[in-house]
Protein backbone atom coordinates (compact mmCIF):
# COMPACT_ATOMS: atom_id res chain seq x y z
CA UNK A 1 0.00 0.00 0.00
CA UNK A 2 1.42 3.37 -0.94
CA UNK A 3 0.96 6.16 1.56
CA UNK A 4 -1.36 8.92 0.41
CA UNK A 5 0.38 11.85 -1.24
CA UNK A 6 1.15 14.51 1.38
CA UNK A 7 -1.53 17.16 1.13
CA UNK A 8 -0.61 20.81 0.96
CA UNK A 9 -0.17 22.76 4.18
CA UNK A 10 -1.96 25.69 2.59
CA UNK A 11 -4.04 25.59 -0.53
CA UNK A 12 -5.80 28.59 -2.05
CA UNK A 13 -7.71 28.28 -5.31
CA UNK A 14 -9.46 31.10 -7.16
CA UNK A 15 -9.60 33.35 -4.11
CA UNK A 16 -11.59 36.55 -4.59
CA UNK A 17 -12.08 39.13 -1.88
CA UNK A 18 -13.55 42.57 -2.50
CA UNK A 19 -13.96 45.66 -0.35
CA UNK A 20 -16.77 47.65 -1.91
CA UNK A 21 -15.81 48.22 -5.52
CA UNK A 22 -12.16 47.28 -4.97
CA UNK A 23 -11.04 43.72 -5.62
CA UNK A 24 -8.27 43.29 -3.08
CA UNK A 25 -7.66 39.71 -4.15
CA UNK A 26 -8.70 38.69 -7.63
CA UNK A 27 -8.50 35.00 -8.46
CA UNK A 28 -5.44 34.03 -6.47
CA UNK A 29 -3.95 30.51 -6.32
CA UNK A 30 -1.36 29.39 -3.78
CA UNK A 31 -0.03 26.05 -2.66
CA UNK A 32 2.46 25.52 0.13
CA UNK A 33 3.95 22.07 0.53
CA UNK A 34 4.53 20.92 4.10
CA UNK A 35 7.77 22.13 5.69
CA UNK A 36 8.46 24.71 3.02
CA UNK A 37 8.58 28.50 3.06
CA UNK A 38 6.52 30.69 0.77
CA UNK A 39 7.22 34.42 0.48
CA UNK A 40 4.36 36.59 -0.66
CA UNK A 41 5.80 39.68 -2.28
CA UNK A 42 4.01 42.71 -3.58
CA UNK A 43 3.74 46.48 -3.35
CA UNK A 44 1.53 48.16 -0.74
CA UNK A 45 -2.10 47.38 -1.38
CA UNK A 46 -1.34 44.37 -3.58
CA UNK A 47 -3.55 42.11 -1.46
CA UNK A 48 -0.91 40.40 0.69
CA UNK A 49 -2.51 41.05 4.07
CA UNK A 50 -5.98 40.23 2.76
CA UNK A 51 -4.71 36.90 1.45
CA UNK A 52 -3.04 36.06 4.76
CA UNK A 53 -6.10 37.10 6.77
CA UNK A 54 -8.34 34.88 4.67
CA UNK A 55 -6.01 31.96 5.39
CA UNK A 56 -6.14 32.82 9.11
CA UNK A 57 -9.96 32.90 9.09
CA UNK A 58 -10.21 36.63 9.82
CA UNK A 59 -11.83 37.40 6.48
CA UNK A 60 -14.41 35.46 4.53
CA UNK A 61 -13.59 34.83 0.86
CA UNK A 62 -16.16 36.13 -1.64
CA UNK A 63 -15.27 33.21 -3.90
CA UNK A 64 -12.71 30.45 -4.10
CA UNK A 65 -11.49 27.65 -1.90
CA UNK A 66 -9.09 28.08 1.01
CA UNK A 67 -7.74 25.13 2.96
CA UNK A 68 -5.13 25.20 5.70
CA UNK A 69 -4.01 21.74 6.82
CA UNK A 70 -7.03 20.52 4.88
CA UNK A 71 -9.42 22.61 6.99
CA UNK A 72 -11.67 25.55 6.12
CA UNK A 73 -10.29 28.51 8.14
CA UNK A 74 -13.78 29.77 9.02
CA UNK A 75 -16.02 26.70 9.19
CA UNK A 76 -13.32 24.63 10.92
CA UNK A 77 -11.74 27.60 12.71
CA UNK A 78 -11.95 26.11 16.18
CA UNK A 79 -10.11 22.97 15.05
CA UNK A 80 -7.59 24.88 12.96
CA UNK A 81 -6.57 27.72 15.29
CA UNK A 82 -4.67 25.55 17.80
CA UNK A 83 -2.56 24.27 14.89
CA UNK A 84 -1.51 27.58 13.36
CA UNK A 85 0.65 30.46 14.55
CA UNK A 86 -0.28 33.97 13.54
CA UNK A 87 1.76 37.16 13.56
CA UNK A 88 -0.62 39.91 12.49
CA UNK A 89 0.76 43.03 10.84
CA UNK A 90 1.63 45.51 13.57
CA UNK A 91 1.50 42.86 16.29
CA UNK A 92 -1.33 42.90 18.81
CA UNK A 93 -1.39 43.25 22.60
CA UNK A 94 -3.16 45.21 25.34
CA UNK A 95 -1.54 48.68 25.48
CA UNK A 96 -0.74 48.30 29.17
CA UNK A 97 0.21 44.62 29.27
CA UNK A 98 3.76 43.60 30.12
CA UNK A 99 5.61 41.67 27.44
CA UNK A 100 5.90 38.53 29.59
CA UNK A 101 2.23 38.67 30.63
CA UNK A 102 1.10 38.83 27.02
CA UNK A 103 3.25 35.93 25.91
CA UNK A 104 2.15 34.00 28.99
CA UNK A 105 -1.51 34.55 28.10
CA UNK A 106 -1.01 33.31 24.54
CA UNK A 107 1.05 30.37 25.84
CA UNK A 108 -1.77 29.26 28.16
CA UNK A 109 -3.98 28.85 25.10
CA UNK A 110 -1.71 26.04 23.84
CA UNK A 111 -1.48 22.49 25.12
CA UNK A 112 2.31 22.16 24.96
CA UNK A 113 3.73 25.68 24.64
CA UNK A 114 7.38 26.57 24.30
CA UNK A 115 8.96 27.85 27.50
CA UNK A 116 7.98 31.50 27.83
CA UNK A 117 11.16 32.57 29.60
CA UNK A 118 13.34 30.82 27.02
CA UNK A 119 11.44 32.37 24.13
CA UNK A 120 11.68 35.88 25.61
CA UNK A 121 15.39 35.31 26.07
CA UNK A 122 15.96 34.04 22.52
CA UNK A 123 14.15 37.06 21.11
CA UNK A 124 16.06 39.48 23.29
CA UNK A 125 13.01 40.50 25.30
CA UNK A 126 14.08 39.40 28.78
CA UNK A 127 15.22 42.92 29.64
CA UNK A 128 11.81 44.36 28.78
CA UNK A 129 9.70 41.47 30.12
CA UNK A 130 8.01 43.82 32.61
CA UNK A 131 7.69 46.82 30.28
CA UNK A 132 4.15 47.69 29.10
CA UNK A 133 3.53 46.93 25.44
CA UNK A 134 2.91 50.54 24.43
CA UNK A 135 6.35 51.52 25.73
CA UNK A 136 8.20 48.85 23.72
CA UNK A 137 10.00 49.95 20.57
CA UNK A 138 8.53 48.97 17.22
CA UNK A 139 11.12 46.23 16.81
CA UNK A 140 10.45 44.88 20.31
CA UNK A 141 6.71 44.82 19.63
CA UNK A 142 7.42 42.89 16.43
CA UNK A 143 9.58 40.37 18.27
CA UNK A 144 6.88 39.88 20.90
CA UNK A 145 4.34 39.32 18.13
CA UNK A 146 6.64 36.71 16.59
CA UNK A 147 7.00 35.02 19.97
CA UNK A 148 3.19 34.89 20.26
CA UNK A 149 3.00 33.25 16.84
CA UNK A 150 5.54 30.55 17.76
CA UNK A 151 4.79 29.79 21.40
CA UNK A 152 2.02 27.25 20.69
CA UNK A 153 4.30 24.99 18.57
CA UNK A 154 2.15 25.36 15.45
CA UNK A 155 2.30 23.30 12.26
CA UNK A 156 1.81 26.31 10.00
CA UNK A 157 2.80 29.91 10.71
CA UNK A 158 1.57 33.05 8.99
CA UNK A 159 3.90 36.00 9.41
CA UNK A 160 2.67 39.31 8.01
CA UNK A 161 5.74 41.49 7.46
CA UNK A 162 7.68 39.82 10.28
CA UNK A 163 10.79 41.98 9.96
CA UNK A 164 9.13 45.38 9.44
CA UNK A 165 10.71 47.91 11.79
CA UNK A 166 13.50 45.57 12.91
CA UNK A 167 17.18 46.40 13.00
CA UNK A 168 19.54 44.21 10.92
CA UNK A 169 20.51 42.01 13.90
CA UNK A 170 16.90 41.24 14.75
CA UNK A 171 16.15 40.60 11.08
CA UNK A 172 18.97 38.02 10.92
CA UNK A 173 17.57 36.37 14.03
CA UNK A 174 14.12 36.13 12.43
CA UNK A 175 15.68 34.61 9.31
CA UNK A 176 17.45 32.07 11.47
CA UNK A 177 14.17 31.20 13.20
CA UNK A 178 12.32 30.82 9.90
CA UNK A 179 15.03 28.45 8.63
CA UNK A 180 14.81 26.41 11.82
CA UNK A 181 11.00 26.31 11.61
CA UNK A 182 11.17 24.93 8.11
CA UNK A 183 13.86 22.40 8.99
CA UNK A 184 11.74 21.26 11.95
CA UNK A 185 8.78 20.59 9.67
CA UNK A 186 6.78 23.80 10.08
CA UNK A 187 5.25 25.36 6.96
CA UNK A 188 5.72 29.11 6.72
CA UNK A 189 3.88 31.79 4.77
CA UNK A 190 5.37 35.25 5.16
CA UNK A 191 4.87 38.57 3.44
CA UNK A 192 7.63 41.05 2.84
CA UNK A 193 8.78 44.05 0.84
CA UNK A 194 12.39 42.92 1.04
CA UNK A 195 13.62 41.02 -2.01
CA UNK A 196 16.74 40.03 -0.11
CA UNK A 197 14.56 38.38 2.51
CA UNK A 198 12.52 36.44 -0.02
CA UNK A 199 15.66 35.32 -1.87
CA UNK A 200 17.34 34.21 1.35
CA UNK A 201 14.48 32.28 2.88
CA UNK A 202 11.81 31.19 0.47
CA UNK A 203 11.48 27.91 -1.38
CA UNK A 204 8.75 29.56 -3.37
CA UNK A 205 8.23 33.23 -4.12
CA UNK A 206 4.84 34.50 -5.23
CA UNK A 207 4.69 38.07 -6.49
CA UNK A 208 1.24 39.60 -6.46
CA UNK A 209 -0.11 42.92 -7.63
CA UNK A 210 -3.67 44.20 -7.70
CA UNK A 211 -4.72 40.94 -6.10
CA UNK A 212 -3.35 38.74 -8.88
CA UNK A 213 -0.28 36.55 -9.12
CA UNK A 214 2.13 38.17 -11.56
CA UNK A 215 4.99 35.71 -11.11
CA UNK A 216 5.84 32.65 -9.09
CA UNK A 217 8.68 30.21 -8.73
CA UNK A 218 11.80 29.59 -6.74
CA UNK A 219 14.06 32.63 -6.38
CA UNK A 220 16.44 30.97 -8.88
CA UNK A 221 13.68 30.39 -11.42
CA UNK A 222 12.41 33.93 -11.08
CA UNK A 223 15.80 35.48 -11.64
CA UNK A 224 16.65 33.01 -14.42
CA UNK A 225 19.93 32.09 -12.86
CA UNK A 226 20.80 29.84 -15.84
CA UNK A 227 22.05 31.03 -19.19
CA UNK A 228 19.18 33.42 -19.82
CA UNK A 229 20.13 37.00 -19.61
CA UNK A 230 18.44 40.20 -20.44
CA UNK A 231 19.11 43.40 -22.27
CA UNK A 232 17.32 46.52 -21.27
CA UNK A 233 17.14 50.02 -22.62
CA UNK A 234 14.97 53.09 -22.50
CA UNK A 235 13.51 54.88 -25.51
CA UNK A 236 10.40 56.68 -26.70
CA UNK A 237 7.29 54.72 -25.58
CA UNK A 238 5.18 52.76 -28.05
CA UNK A 239 7.83 51.76 -30.62
CA UNK A 240 6.84 49.11 -33.16
CA UNK A 241 8.37 45.86 -31.83
CA UNK A 242 7.30 43.64 -34.76
CA UNK A 243 10.41 44.13 -36.95
CA UNK A 244 12.70 43.62 -33.96
CA UNK A 245 11.03 40.35 -32.97
CA UNK A 246 11.40 39.11 -36.53
CA UNK A 247 15.06 40.07 -36.69
CA UNK A 248 16.00 38.51 -33.33
CA UNK A 249 17.27 34.93 -33.27
CA UNK A 250 14.93 32.21 -32.09
CA UNK A 251 14.49 32.11 -28.29
CA UNK A 252 14.84 35.85 -27.85
CA UNK A 253 11.80 37.89 -26.89
CA UNK A 254 11.34 41.65 -27.01
CA UNK A 255 8.75 43.49 -24.96
CA UNK A 256 7.90 46.85 -23.45
CA UNK A 257 6.98 45.93 -19.85
CA UNK A 258 6.36 49.59 -19.00
CA UNK A 259 6.04 52.60 -21.26
CA UNK A 260 9.44 53.58 -22.58
CA UNK A 261 11.21 50.64 -20.91
CA UNK A 262 12.22 47.91 -23.35
CA UNK A 263 13.37 44.43 -22.53
CA UNK A 264 14.97 41.74 -24.64
CA UNK A 265 15.20 38.35 -22.94
CA UNK A 266 17.09 35.30 -24.05
CA UNK A 267 20.69 34.44 -24.75
CA UNK A 268 22.12 37.90 -25.31
CA UNK A 269 25.17 37.74 -27.56
CA UNK A 270 26.94 40.43 -29.62
CA UNK A 271 24.76 39.56 -32.59
CA UNK A 272 21.59 40.24 -30.58
CA UNK A 273 23.08 43.52 -29.39
CA UNK A 274 23.80 44.53 -33.03
CA UNK A 275 20.27 43.58 -34.07
CA UNK A 276 18.80 45.74 -31.32
CA UNK A 277 20.92 48.78 -32.09
CA UNK A 278 20.24 48.39 -35.82
CA UNK A 279 16.52 48.34 -35.07
CA UNK A 280 16.87 51.47 -32.95
CA UNK A 281 18.66 53.21 -35.81
CA UNK A 282 15.89 52.14 -38.14
CA UNK A 283 13.30 53.60 -35.76
CA UNK A 284 15.35 56.77 -35.42
CA UNK A 285 15.69 56.50 -31.63
CA UNK A 286 18.66 56.51 -29.33
CA UNK A 287 18.72 53.63 -26.84
CA UNK A 288 19.40 55.04 -23.39
CA UNK A 289 20.68 53.13 -20.36
CA UNK A 290 21.44 50.13 -22.51
CA UNK A 291 22.59 47.31 -20.26
CA UNK A 292 22.86 43.55 -20.16
CA UNK A 293 22.30 41.81 -16.85
CA UNK A 294 21.11 38.84 -15.00
CA UNK A 295 17.91 39.73 -13.25
CA UNK A 296 17.75 40.21 -9.51
CA UNK A 297 14.51 39.45 -7.74
CA UNK A 298 14.14 43.17 -7.27
CA UNK A 299 14.33 43.68 -11.04
CA UNK A 300 11.68 41.05 -11.51
CA UNK A 301 9.53 42.72 -8.90
CA UNK A 302 9.87 46.23 -10.29
CA UNK A 303 9.35 45.10 -13.87
CA UNK A 304 6.18 43.32 -12.92
CA UNK A 305 4.73 45.87 -10.57
CA UNK A 306 6.08 49.13 -11.98
CA UNK A 307 8.34 51.72 -10.44
CA UNK A 308 5.87 54.36 -9.43
CA UNK A 309 5.21 54.88 -5.73
CA UNK A 310 2.18 53.25 -4.20
CA UNK A 311 0.12 55.06 -1.60
CA UNK B 1 22.87 27.07 8.96
CA UNK B 2 21.03 27.99 12.15
CA UNK B 3 21.90 28.53 15.78
CA UNK B 4 18.89 26.58 17.06
CA UNK B 5 19.22 22.86 17.74
CA UNK B 6 17.10 20.59 15.53
CA UNK B 7 13.62 20.06 16.88
CA UNK B 8 13.48 23.43 18.65
CA UNK B 9 10.26 24.32 16.87
CA UNK B 10 9.03 20.79 16.12
CA UNK B 11 5.24 21.06 15.90
CA UNK B 12 3.25 19.94 18.95
CA UNK B 13 -0.01 21.85 18.58
CA UNK B 14 -3.04 21.61 20.82
CA UNK B 15 -5.59 23.62 22.73
CA UNK B 16 -4.90 24.69 26.30
CA UNK B 17 -7.30 23.92 29.13
CA UNK B 18 -10.43 26.03 28.64
CA UNK B 19 -10.85 27.08 32.27
CA UNK B 20 -7.20 28.09 32.46
CA UNK B 21 -7.37 30.14 29.25
CA UNK B 22 -10.53 31.92 30.35
CA UNK B 23 -9.26 32.67 33.86
CA UNK B 24 -5.87 33.85 32.59
CA UNK B 25 -7.55 36.21 30.12
CA UNK B 26 -9.94 37.51 32.81
CA UNK B 27 -7.14 37.91 35.35
CA UNK B 28 -4.96 39.75 32.84
CA UNK B 29 -7.74 42.20 32.03
CA UNK B 30 -8.66 42.60 35.71
CA UNK B 31 -5.06 43.40 36.64
CA UNK B 32 -4.71 45.79 33.69
CA UNK B 33 -7.80 47.72 34.84
CA UNK B 34 -6.48 48.13 38.36
CA UNK B 35 -3.05 49.12 37.01
CA UNK B 36 -4.50 51.84 34.79
CA UNK B 37 -4.66 55.21 36.58
CA UNK B 38 -7.59 56.57 34.58
CA UNK B 39 -9.58 53.40 35.20
CA UNK B 40 -8.91 53.59 38.94
CA UNK B 41 -9.99 57.23 38.94
CA UNK B 42 -13.20 56.33 37.11
CA UNK B 43 -14.07 53.14 38.97
CA UNK B 44 -12.89 53.87 42.51
CA UNK B 45 -11.78 57.43 43.23
CA UNK B 46 -14.73 59.31 41.71
CA UNK B 47 -17.35 57.03 43.33
CA UNK B 48 -15.48 57.25 46.65
CA UNK B 49 -15.31 61.03 46.46
CA UNK B 50 -18.98 61.24 45.61
CA UNK B 51 -19.93 58.83 48.39
CA UNK B 52 -18.12 60.88 51.01
CA UNK B 53 -19.02 64.27 49.51
CA UNK B 54 -22.72 63.64 49.03
CA UNK B 55 -22.99 62.08 52.48
CA UNK B 56 -21.21 64.90 54.32
CA UNK B 57 -22.41 67.88 52.27
CA UNK B 58 -26.02 68.82 51.80
CA UNK B 59 -25.76 69.59 48.06
CA UNK B 60 -28.58 67.34 46.84
CA UNK B 61 -31.85 66.82 48.69
CA UNK B 62 -31.75 63.32 50.21
CA UNK B 63 -33.85 61.84 53.05
CA UNK B 64 -32.09 61.13 56.33
CA UNK B 65 -29.97 59.24 57.16
CA UNK B 66 -28.18 60.50 54.08
CA UNK B 67 -25.64 57.67 53.85
CA UNK B 68 -28.40 55.03 53.57
CA UNK B 69 -29.87 56.81 50.55
CA UNK B 70 -26.59 57.84 48.93
CA UNK B 71 -24.75 54.48 49.08
CA UNK B 72 -27.10 52.48 46.82
CA UNK B 73 -26.82 55.22 44.17
CA UNK B 74 -23.03 55.22 44.42
CA UNK B 75 -23.02 51.43 43.99
CA UNK B 76 -25.09 51.90 40.82
CA UNK B 77 -22.59 54.54 39.67
CA UNK B 78 -19.71 52.14 40.34
CA UNK B 79 -21.29 49.38 38.27
CA UNK B 80 -22.00 51.77 35.40
CA UNK B 81 -18.48 53.23 35.49
CA UNK B 82 -16.80 49.83 35.30
CA UNK B 83 -19.10 47.77 33.13
CA UNK B 84 -20.03 50.49 30.65
CA UNK B 85 -17.62 53.42 30.50
CA UNK B 86 -14.40 51.74 31.59
CA UNK B 87 -15.02 48.61 29.59
CA UNK B 88 -16.11 50.42 26.41
CA UNK B 89 -12.98 52.58 26.46
CA UNK B 90 -10.70 49.61 27.17
CA UNK B 91 -12.33 47.58 24.42
CA UNK B 92 -12.05 50.45 21.94
CA UNK B 93 -8.32 50.79 22.57
CA UNK B 94 -7.73 47.04 22.79
CA UNK B 95 -9.22 46.74 19.31
CA UNK B 96 -6.98 49.56 18.13
CA UNK B 97 -3.95 47.73 19.53
CA UNK B 98 -4.94 44.48 17.83
CA UNK B 99 -5.66 42.57 21.05
CA UNK B 100 -8.88 40.99 19.85
CA UNK B 101 -7.31 39.79 16.64
CA UNK B 102 -4.31 38.51 18.58
CA UNK B 103 -6.52 36.52 20.96
CA UNK B 104 -8.89 35.42 18.21
CA UNK B 105 -5.89 33.85 16.45
CA UNK B 106 -5.17 31.59 19.43
CA UNK B 107 -7.05 28.47 20.51
CA UNK B 108 -9.21 30.65 22.78
CA UNK B 109 -12.84 30.21 21.66
CA UNK B 110 -14.39 33.32 20.14
CA UNK B 111 -17.09 33.60 22.81
CA UNK B 112 -14.48 33.82 25.51
CA UNK B 113 -13.20 37.09 24.06
CA UNK B 114 -16.33 38.67 25.55
CA UNK B 115 -16.93 36.27 28.45
CA UNK B 116 -13.38 36.80 29.67
CA UNK B 117 -13.94 40.57 29.64
CA UNK B 118 -17.18 40.15 31.59
CA UNK B 119 -15.42 38.06 34.25
CA UNK B 120 -12.78 40.78 34.56
CA UNK B 121 -15.53 43.40 34.92
CA UNK B 122 -17.23 41.32 37.62
CA UNK B 123 -13.94 41.12 39.46
CA UNK B 124 -13.55 44.91 39.40
CA UNK B 125 -17.17 45.38 40.53
CA UNK B 126 -16.44 43.06 43.46
CA UNK B 127 -13.45 45.20 44.46
CA UNK B 128 -15.62 48.31 44.20
CA UNK B 129 -18.35 46.77 46.38
CA UNK B 130 -15.83 45.87 49.04
CA UNK B 131 -14.10 49.27 49.07
CA UNK B 132 -17.22 51.42 48.74
CA UNK B 133 -19.21 49.21 51.13
CA UNK B 134 -16.49 49.42 53.77
CA UNK B 135 -16.26 53.21 53.52
CA UNK B 136 -20.06 53.51 53.61
CA UNK B 137 -20.21 51.35 56.75
CA UNK B 138 -17.61 53.63 58.33
CA UNK B 139 -19.88 56.55 57.44
CA UNK B 140 -22.71 54.80 59.28
CA UNK B 141 -24.46 52.95 56.45
CA UNK B 142 -27.15 50.48 57.60
CA UNK B 143 -28.47 48.52 54.65
CA UNK B 144 -31.64 46.47 55.20
CA UNK B 145 -30.33 42.90 55.71
CA UNK B 146 -33.26 41.43 53.78
CA UNK B 147 -32.41 43.64 50.83
CA UNK B 148 -28.82 42.47 50.39
CA UNK B 149 -29.55 39.34 48.35
CA UNK B 150 -31.91 41.12 45.91
CA UNK B 151 -29.31 43.90 45.69
CA UNK B 152 -26.68 41.37 44.65
CA UNK B 153 -29.07 40.13 41.96
CA UNK B 154 -29.67 43.69 40.75
CA UNK B 155 -25.94 44.35 40.64
CA UNK B 156 -25.40 41.22 38.53
CA UNK B 157 -28.21 42.24 36.16
CA UNK B 158 -26.89 45.81 36.06
CA UNK B 159 -23.38 44.59 35.28
CA UNK B 160 -24.80 42.46 32.47
CA UNK B 161 -26.84 45.36 31.05
CA UNK B 162 -24.07 47.96 31.24
CA UNK B 163 -21.49 45.38 30.18
CA UNK B 164 -23.42 44.48 27.04
CA UNK B 165 -23.92 48.19 26.27
CA UNK B 166 -20.19 48.75 26.82
CA UNK B 167 -19.30 45.96 24.39
CA UNK B 168 -21.83 47.36 21.91
CA UNK B 169 -20.21 50.81 22.06
CA UNK B 170 -16.57 49.77 22.44
CA UNK B 171 -16.82 46.99 19.89
CA UNK B 172 -18.00 49.05 16.95
CA UNK B 173 -16.60 52.58 16.89
CA UNK B 174 -13.11 54.08 16.62
CA UNK B 175 -11.22 54.29 19.92
CA UNK B 176 -11.32 58.12 20.15
CA UNK B 177 -15.04 58.19 19.40
CA UNK B 178 -15.64 55.48 22.01
CA UNK B 179 -13.71 57.55 24.55
CA UNK B 180 -15.78 60.68 23.85
CA UNK B 181 -19.16 58.93 23.73
CA UNK B 182 -18.54 56.74 26.78
CA UNK B 183 -17.52 59.72 28.92
CA UNK B 184 -20.37 61.91 27.71
CA UNK B 185 -22.97 59.22 28.33
CA UNK B 186 -21.48 58.61 31.77
CA UNK B 187 -21.73 62.30 32.69
CA UNK B 188 -25.27 62.65 31.34
CA UNK B 189 -26.47 59.55 33.18
CA UNK B 190 -24.80 60.58 36.45
CA UNK B 191 -26.51 63.97 36.38
CA UNK B 192 -29.81 63.25 34.64
CA UNK B 193 -30.02 59.45 34.40
CA UNK B 194 -31.33 58.73 37.86
CA UNK B 195 -27.97 58.13 39.53
CA UNK B 196 -27.40 61.17 41.74
CA UNK B 197 -30.88 62.66 41.59
CA UNK B 198 -33.74 60.30 42.35
CA UNK B 199 -36.22 59.86 39.52
CA UNK B 200 -38.81 61.22 41.93
CA UNK B 201 -37.01 64.57 41.82
CA UNK B 202 -37.40 64.75 38.03
CA UNK B 203 -40.38 66.24 36.13
CA UNK B 204 -43.15 63.72 35.15
CA UNK B 205 -42.51 62.49 31.58
CA UNK B 206 -38.77 62.76 32.12
CA UNK B 207 -39.03 60.55 35.19
CA UNK B 208 -40.78 57.82 33.18
CA UNK B 209 -37.97 57.81 30.62
CA UNK B 210 -35.25 57.73 33.26
CA UNK B 211 -36.94 54.85 35.11
CA UNK B 212 -36.63 52.81 31.92
CA UNK B 213 -32.91 53.59 31.55
CA UNK B 214 -30.45 51.07 32.99
CA UNK B 215 -28.97 53.81 35.18
CA UNK B 216 -32.32 54.85 36.62
CA UNK B 217 -33.46 51.25 37.01
CA UNK B 218 -30.29 50.14 38.82
CA UNK B 219 -30.09 53.18 41.13
CA UNK B 220 -33.79 53.11 42.04
CA UNK B 221 -33.82 49.34 42.38
CA UNK B 222 -30.80 49.30 44.71
CA UNK B 223 -32.21 52.21 46.68
CA UNK B 224 -35.59 50.53 47.12
CA UNK B 225 -34.24 47.17 48.19
CA UNK B 226 -31.46 48.42 50.45
CA UNK B 227 -33.59 51.12 52.15
CA UNK B 228 -36.98 49.37 52.35
CA UNK B 229 -36.04 45.69 51.67
CA UNK B 230 -38.82 45.52 49.07
CA UNK B 231 -37.59 43.60 46.00
CA UNK B 232 -38.16 45.78 42.91
CA UNK B 233 -38.89 43.11 40.32
CA UNK B 234 -39.84 45.71 37.71
CA UNK B 235 -36.39 47.32 37.73
CA UNK B 236 -34.78 43.88 37.55
CA UNK B 237 -36.89 43.26 34.43
CA UNK B 238 -35.76 46.57 32.91
CA UNK B 239 -32.10 45.66 33.48
CA UNK B 240 -32.47 42.16 32.04
CA UNK B 241 -34.26 43.55 28.97
CA UNK B 242 -31.38 46.00 28.37
CA UNK B 243 -28.86 43.20 28.89
CA UNK B 244 -30.57 40.88 26.41
CA UNK B 245 -31.19 43.55 23.77
CA UNK B 246 -27.67 44.99 23.94
CA UNK B 247 -26.08 41.53 24.00
CA UNK B 248 -27.89 40.46 20.83
CA UNK B 249 -26.90 43.68 19.07
CA UNK B 250 -23.33 43.56 20.36
CA UNK B 251 -22.85 39.96 19.21
CA UNK B 252 -23.80 41.05 15.69
CA UNK B 253 -21.76 44.22 15.56
CA UNK B 254 -18.56 43.41 17.49
CA UNK B 255 -15.55 44.03 15.26
CA UNK B 256 -12.14 42.59 16.02
CA UNK B 257 -10.23 45.64 14.84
Amino acid sequence: MTPPAPSAAVEVRGLIRSFGAVRAVDGLDLRIQPATVLALLGPNGAGKTTTVEVCEGFQRPDAGVVRVLGLDPIADGAALRPRIGVMPQGGGAYPGVRAAEMLGLVAVCAARPLDVGWLLDVLGLTGVARVPYKRLSGGQQQRLALACALVGRPEVVFLDEPTAGMDPQARRLVWDIIRRLCADGVSVLFTTHLMEEAEALADQVVIIDHGRVVARGSPAELTSAGTERQLRFGARPGLELGPLCTALPEGCRASEPRPGGYLVEGLIDPQVMATVTAWCAQQGVFAEDLRVSRRSLEDVFLELTGRELRP
Amino acid sequence: MTNFPPGTFAPAPGQGRLSRMLLTQARTEFVLTLRNGEQVLLTLLIPLGMLVGLTMLNVVPVPSPRVNNITPRILALAVMSTAFTGQAIALGFDRRYGVLKRLAATALPRWSLVVGRMLAVLGVVLVQLVVLGAVALLLGWHPEPAGVAPAALLILAGTAAFGALGVLLGGTLRAEVVLAVANTVWLVLVVAGGIVLSVHALPGPFAAIVTALPSGALAEGLNTTLVTSVTPWDTLGVLLAWAAGAAVLAARTLRLS
